[in-house]
């Protein structure tokens, strides 16, 4: 026998059918339907098959707690590796199939492991497989385990995200949910309501009930037509973080393939209602996995809410009354019926049942599935004894209710067991969160309604105008006696399904003191597969309980983690893709580079020119004729990445000479100092030029990669250590633009622009600066150099940056004025010994290292790393120090990172590294900068060292870092 | 009873049940020879060490929670040695050495796959970085390879090698030997091992207090009791300076959240552990089908074993930004850990500033891999009272000898 689909009832749309193929056979279903009820409805029952034993399996939820039915999706560009058919929406065209079993689902070669069993119980892996080695087993078992089967093609979908806030998130759009949305829209409150399925009411939709004169779904609907708040459907609350930010997963649907099929939504709220609703558990028993062994709520939910009768004959095991409500709406819908309830009696709900003609078997229990690929049958042990077998195509299951305390939990908060309910129930939070209705273990009803206005009442300044609706019945359905496993059923019992961990599994993790409730999960994977154990946590823990001579609470609560269902890594990602996953800054006069054929290079966050080529030249003789230029007329860099930051205040003087190395309080106005900010650790942390424009102002000119970091450090020491100096700071960087001018024909350049500016070296020396107008606009003239050569810093507003860079270009024709990159300036800064932060220096180096110790004797006050520079270690003679190395071989050029290498009893031991290398087209061979050990003794005795690189050896002679110029008279040339 | 296959299939037809617990329930005796506070990973490998190395067997583990609960089982299982500085690494290498031999040695199966670790470079700059690590890897002795674009791409196909990638491709290196292991397995078998030479492992055990007689520690308060010992080790990651607190001395550290997730389960896709230093994203395929990843250190220093949402984006943005192919997948589980930090990122191994216990601590995001050596060296320093070759560097005296060994200066992160 196979499910039927009913002529009426249900809420899908009879009149839009969809087609879609199940494993290449096209199927049709309905606008509504789930993958899970389309499949249902055309016959499917054997949908997938178990991780380890690859035993056939059928659906046995109706929500995100299914653990069989994952299946592959694809649907257009779409593409699921492990869908969860219950809570994915039917579209036309959708193309699904299954994700094991070969050569086919029905007839699985592997199913032959389910022999084997006795040989594989939990764990097996950690007693077996080490000789020779786990590697040599890894592969195949590898190939065995894993779901499904993921594309290696990129995604370059857009996904967005959402970003809100409101006084009050009511999480779950079910009847409590929906009580406490009217009652919270009633008290003014800003209010979201988020709902994971397509249609608020939740259980409302399928129970049957009557509220106020109607059936329960239609006033639910009604209700839901009249919630004047933003409602989010088909979006699930997916994790609760830190300070009540909710993070909710919303399901797009689009026909726009470049387009994502979720989207990120991260709300913050004052306070959070939950209204979550509970999980049906199962029932134990023997071969409690067969196809047809199901939910008892979800096959009345497949019934009442997508009209597809799941069988004819169907048995239902219950230990509480719920277990009759969905007997009621199955034989109602024209299925035999039979309760097997192993209470002797159950409440007036049995007799409800009775009259629509359920057959009840009081104090029985189901004892044992019968079939292989489907249920033909149960083995009952009768309130007599005896045993009888009856013939069903579905056995349904109601082993009572677990509130999905998930997100309770993931607040931070503390669960309580109920010994009534038998439910894990919240106990208290430290984040502001209520929980109302199932999920607080309220089964009730109008108590559940009762809790909702409570909830609303507690939050809302004004009070809750709505009153409530009347309920025809108000039974409780939570006459539930205890059934965790029966000591007398012999056969495998399963608790979780899609990780085949079955009730033997948890009796050998007990007897292996396995026995905390991480140590069961982790040893048998209870409750890690894709459904999180939403249907087997608290059987599995009540087992333990059972097994250990323990109460449940004793055994301990797992804690739940986020995300509540799996959610979409390209949606958590957001729009952070491609070129905007971490954006690069441009220069303001970035048009004028392409112009120009820059190859541009990302440096620290920056997209700018490496170099100019013409015409065919390569990288390498780009660089060194960008070089050449620079010594021989003037070039031009764009420089301005470069940090500028404002430090201004009363106090602006002191504390910069607290946090630079260098004097900074004695700097005089209008000039230019070069410094060190170190860590705490003494480790040269940025260097740059300071500029003091007034008494209780400085401009800093920290690295272009580092200005953020320079920015936060400064913040940080006046946050919190010295929060009453008077100064604050400001990132200019983006609002100016800066040309270095640097060569011999600097100045004459600079002098066509008609400033007006005094260019003379007594009134502009080296390093200082000034300030003036060019082309009418208001400009900064600084006197700095990082190539050795006469060189100006000319900053403007960042909108003129294109203008003033063409402008000087043109200016410069006939001066063989060259545009310069990134790598022809490290070239020129490294004839020059002049360092690159991050580059030659690393996280270990001390000013010291870098020759600067003039400020740590000369400077009287206290200064950051002050105290670290005065370890031992920082005084060391053998310390790795920067010096310059000459390569014997003239034109070789040693690799960035080839070390220094000495030989001590036959073993290589490293003495440093190279930082920098080049061929340098001034001198004609190769220069290197390096960190060497006790580098000054051997530049002073001139000595050899060996290079390593990957196994080769060269030499090269230690010499002074600065190799050009080393009198510097270039600067004023 | 030894666990093989053979034991396997006998249990599978006679008693399944009758393999006994895998370590034996224990309740606290008064004294001790030796006590370790904190059963993770490190605490219960120094207890294992302690009485098969040294033969001191009346030794007993202290968990506050269950064993194993703390980073050994909220990491992301990576193995490997591949470090700058000499000191470095040969204490990883020490460790990986030992994980080498570890299953036949604990006869419990921790599933060390040396599927290979790899590094990628996104810039020359990073090649050059690199390069200095790889030649300082060499003459450690590390086997490591520098691979360049094409190599790289061999090795990991799913990389991101678009046009308009924003972290291109240059190339990356390679230690063969690291790999992953199973971590709870890691915990379980030294639990077993120790168990099995007589150490008492106790859990839900908390230790409130530090009985001292002036300078030195001779006791502790525990929910167990009060109890003596000869010496103490502190191996309790996350809670080093809230134990240091109660012991009466600082640690140069801070606590950090340190974020990993999975997604679901699928068919082998990736087969190295891969990292990005540019986008802190490390990722790795589980035997079971699950991708495990992880990245940076949440914001801010906490004790809260969870992860925030904002830093959960951002590491997941890195992985896509280099596999995107994995954007159509989905995060099944999210968690953290919190991490201890020292200043320059090495750990504190040897003694406390108080007599009689010693540290075992400030691994910050990369403890798992040093499990044995930890171990081995605080087993060394719990027995002899001195210190190891190999742990000497890393004495807590070096924040004031100021002989910092800075791995994160070693992998090229400038400060």
């Amino acid at each position: 026998m196979t499910a039927t689909r009913l002529a009426h009832g249900g809420n899908i749309d009879r009149q839009k059918p969809i087609t879609f193929t199940w494993n290449g056979r096209v199927m049709t279903g309905f606008a509504g339907d789930t993958v899970a009820s389309a499949l249902l409805a055309n016959g499917v029952r054997i949908i997938g098959r178990s991780f380890k034993y690859h035993r056939p399996r059928g659906i046995m939820a109706a929500g995100a707690d299914e653990p069989n039915a994952l299946v592959d999706l694809t649907h257009g560009v779409r593409h699921e590796p492990n869908a969860r058919a219950t809570t994915v929406l039917l579209e036309d065209g959708m193309q699904i199939s299954v994700i094991q079993g070969w050569p086919n689902v029905d007839w699985d070669i592997f199913g032959v492991l389910d022999l084997f069993h006795r040989f594989l119980p939990a764990g097996f892996y950690y007693k077996s497989f080490f000789k020779p080695n786990w590697g040599f087993y890894e592969n195949a078992i590898r190939r065995m385990a894993g779901l499904g089967r993921a594309k290696t093609s990129a995604d370059r979908r857009k996904f967005d995200a959402r970003v809100d806030h409101c006084d009050v998130l009511i999480i779950g759009g079910g009847m409590a949910g929906i009580c406490a949305a009217r009652a919270a829209i009633s008290a003014g409150l800003n209010t979201i309501l988020v709902e994971d399925r397509p249609h608020l009411g939740g259980r409302l939709n399928w129970c049957g009930r009557v509220i106020d004169g109607m059936p329960a779904d239609q006033w639910a609907q009604q209700i839901a037509s009249d919630l004047n708040c933003r409602v989010l459907t088909n979006a699930v609350a997916f994790g609760y973080y830190d300070h009540n930010l909710i993070g909710v997963m919303e399901t797009v649907q689009t026909s726009d393939p470049d387009c994502g099929d979720a989207r990120l939504w991260q709300i913050r709220a004052r306070h959070v209602v939950l209204a979550t609703g509970a999980f049906e558990r199962p029932l134990l028993f023997a071969d409690n996995d067969r196809p047809g062994v199901m939910l008892a709520d979800a096959a009345l939910c497949y019934v009442r809410h997508y009209g597809v009768l799941v069988g004819d004959r169907i048995v239902i095991a219950t230990n509480n009354d719920s277990g009759y409500e969905s007997a009621i709406g199955l034989a109602q819908a024209g299925a035999e019926v039979t309760v097997v309830d192993i209470r002797p009696i159950a409440g007036g709900i049995q007799q409800r049942a009775e009259m629509v003609g359920v057959r009840v078997l009081p104090s029985a229990r189901v004892i044992k599935a019968i079939g292989r690929t489907a249920v033909t049958a149960v083995d009952i042990r009768t309130n007599r004894g005896s045993h009888i077998r009856i013939d069903a195509d579905i056995l349904a299951s109601s082993g009572g209710w677990s509130p999905a305390v998930h997100l309770f939990s993931q607040s931070g908060g503390k669960l309580r067991w109920d010994d009534g309910t038998l439910t894990f129930v919240p106990d208290q939070s430290p984040q502001a969160v209520r929980v109302i209705g199932a999920a607080n273990g309220t089964f009730d009803p109008a108590a559940s309604m009762s809790e909702a206005i409570a909830a609303i009442n507690a939050i809302a300044p004004e009070k809750v105008s709505w009153s409530l609706p009347a309920l025809s019945q108000t039974e409780k359905s939570v006459a539930i006696e205890a059934l965790w496993q029966d000591p007398d059923i012999i056969g495998r019992q399963w608790v979780d399904f899609q990780n085949d961990v079955t009730f033997k599994d948890i009796a050998l993790a007990a007897s292996e003191n396995y026995v905390s409730v991480e140590h069961l999960k982790r040893y048998t994977t209870l409750g890690m597969a894709t459904d999180q154990g939403k249907t087997s946590n608290v059987i599995g823990l009540a087992i333990m309980a059972q097994l250990t001579g323990r109460e449940i609470p004793a055994v301990g609560t797992t804690t739940f983690r986020p995300p509540f269902v799996p959610v979409s890594l390209g949606a958590m990602a957001g729009s952070r893709f491609g070129p905007l996953h971490s954006p690069l800054h441009q220069l303001p006069a970035h048009q004028s580079h392409q112009k120009l054929g820059a190859e541009f290079r990302e440096y620290g966050g920056w997209w700018r020119p490496a170099f100019y080529p013409r015409n065919s030249e390569d990288a390498f003789a780009t660089i060194q004729r960008e070089a050449k230029a620079v010594r021989a007329g003037v070039g031009l860099l764009d420089a301005s990445s470069l940090g500028k930051i404002a430090v201004r205040g009363k106090d602006a003087a002191e504390f910069l000479n607290l946090i630079y190395y260098n004097e900074l309080a004695k700097l005089k106005t209008g000039r230019l100092r070069y410094c060190f900010l170190l860590r705490e650790t003494g480790v040269v942390y940025d260097d740059g030029v300071v500029a003091r424009l007034a008494d209780d102002h400085y401009l800093l000119s920290p690295s272009s990669s580092h200005t953020k970091g320079v920015l936060d450090q400064l913040e940080l020491w006046h946050q919190t250590e010295y929060p009453s100096m008077q100064v604050s700071f400001h990132n200019l960087t983006s609002a100016y633009a800066t040309i270095s001018i640097a060569g011999p024909q600097s100045r004459t350049l600079l002098a066509r622009m008609e400033s007006g500016i005094d260019l003379s070296d007594q009134a502009l020396p080296h390093m200082s600066l000034t300030h003036g107008t060019m082309m009418g606009h208001k400009v900064q003239l600084a006197r700095v150099s990082f190539t050795g050569e006469r060189a100006y810093e000319l900053t403007m507003p960042a909108g003129q940056g294109r203008t003033f860079w063409e402008h000087l270009m043109n200016l410069g024709q006939d001066l063989g004025i060259t545009p310069i990159g990134i790598e022809s300036l490290s070239l020129l800064r490294a004839e020059k010994g002049y360092i690159l932060i991050g580059t030659d220096t690393d996280g270990l180096t001390l000013p010291v290292d870098l020759g600067m110790a003039g400020p740590l004797t000369a400077k009287k006050v206290d200064f950051v790393g002050k105290r670290s520079l005065l370890t031992p270690d920082a005084m060391r003679p053998d310390r790795r120090q920067l010096i310059g190395l000459r390569p014997t071989d003239d034109q070789f050029v040693p690799a960035v990172g080839s070390h220094a290498i000495l030989q001590v009893d036959g073993t290589r031991r490293s003495i440093g590294w190279i930082t920098s290398s080049a061929f340098s087209p001034h001198l004609n061979h190769t220069i290197c900068l390096a960190m060497i050990e006790g580098g000054r003794g051997l530049v002073e005795a001139n000595a050899h060292v060996t290079i390593f690189d990957r196994g080769k050896t060269t030499t090269a002679r230690a010499v002074e870092a600065c190799f050009f110029d080393q009198q510097g008279v270039r600067l004023n040339g | 009873m030894r666990y093989s296959a053979f034991n396997l299939i006998r249990h599978g037809l006679g008693n399944p049940l009758g393999w006994g617990p895998a370590w034996k329930p224990a309740s606290l005796k008064p004294s001790y020879d030796a006590i370790i506070i904190g059963g993770g990973g490190h605490g219960l490998a120094s207890a294992y060490y302690l009485a098969k190395n040294h033969g001191i067997r009346r030794v007993a583990v202290l968990e506050r929670g269950w064993i194993g609960g703390g980073n050994t089982g909220r990491n992301t299982t990576i193995v490997r040695s591949n470090y700058f500085f000499g000191e470095s690494a040969r204490l990883y290498d020490h460790a990986l050495k030992l994980y080498e031999g570890l299953s036949e040695d604990l006869n419990y199966n921790i599933m060390l796959s040396q599927r290979g670790v790899i590094n990628i470079a996104h810039s020359e700059h990073e090649m050059e970085l690199m390069t200095r690590s790889v030649n300082a890897m060499l003459l450690n002795g590390i086997d490591v390879e520098l691979l360049d674009r094409k190599q790289l791409l061999a090795e990991v196909p799913l990389a991101n090698d678009a046009p308009d990638a924003r972290f291109p491709l240059h190339g990356g290196f390679v230690q063969r030997r690291g790999g992953v292991a199973r971590h709870d397995a890691v915990a379980w078998g030294y639990a077993r091992a120790a168990s099995q030479l007589g150490v008492d492992i106790i859990q839900n055990c908390e230790v409130t207090g530090f009985i001292r007689d002036q300078n030195r520690i001779t006791g502790l308060e525990t929910t167990h009791g009060r109890v003596s010992a000869g010496v103490f080790g502190l191996a309790v990651a996350g809670h080093s300076s809230v134990m240091a607190a109660k012991a009466g001395f600082d640690l140069p550290l801070q606590s950090y959240a340190l974020q990993a997730m999975v997604s679901e389960p699928l068919k082998p896709i990736l087969h190295n552990v891969v990292m990005s230093g540019r986008t802190h994203a490390y990722v790795s395929q589980s035997d079971k089908g699950e991708l495990v990843f992880g990245a940076g250190l949440d914001l801010y220093p906490s004790y809260a074993q969870r992860g925030n949402l904002p830093t959960a984006q951002e590491i997941i943005a890195g992985l896509l930004e280099i596999f995107p192919a994995f954007r159509r997948l989905k995060m099944l589980r999210q968690w953290a850990g919190i991490v201890d930090v020292c200043w320059d990122y090495s750990p504190i191994i040897g003694p406390a500033p108080v007599d009689g216990l010693y540290l075992n601590c400030g691994w910050g995001t990369g403890g798992f891999k040093a499990i044995p050596a930890g171990g081995w060296l605080l087993a060394h320093l719990l027995a002899h009272g001195k210190h190891d070759p190999l742990s000497a560097p890393f004495d807590l005296t070096r924040f004031q000898t100021g002989a910092l060994i800075d791995e994160a200066a070693g992998a090229g992160i400038a400060h």
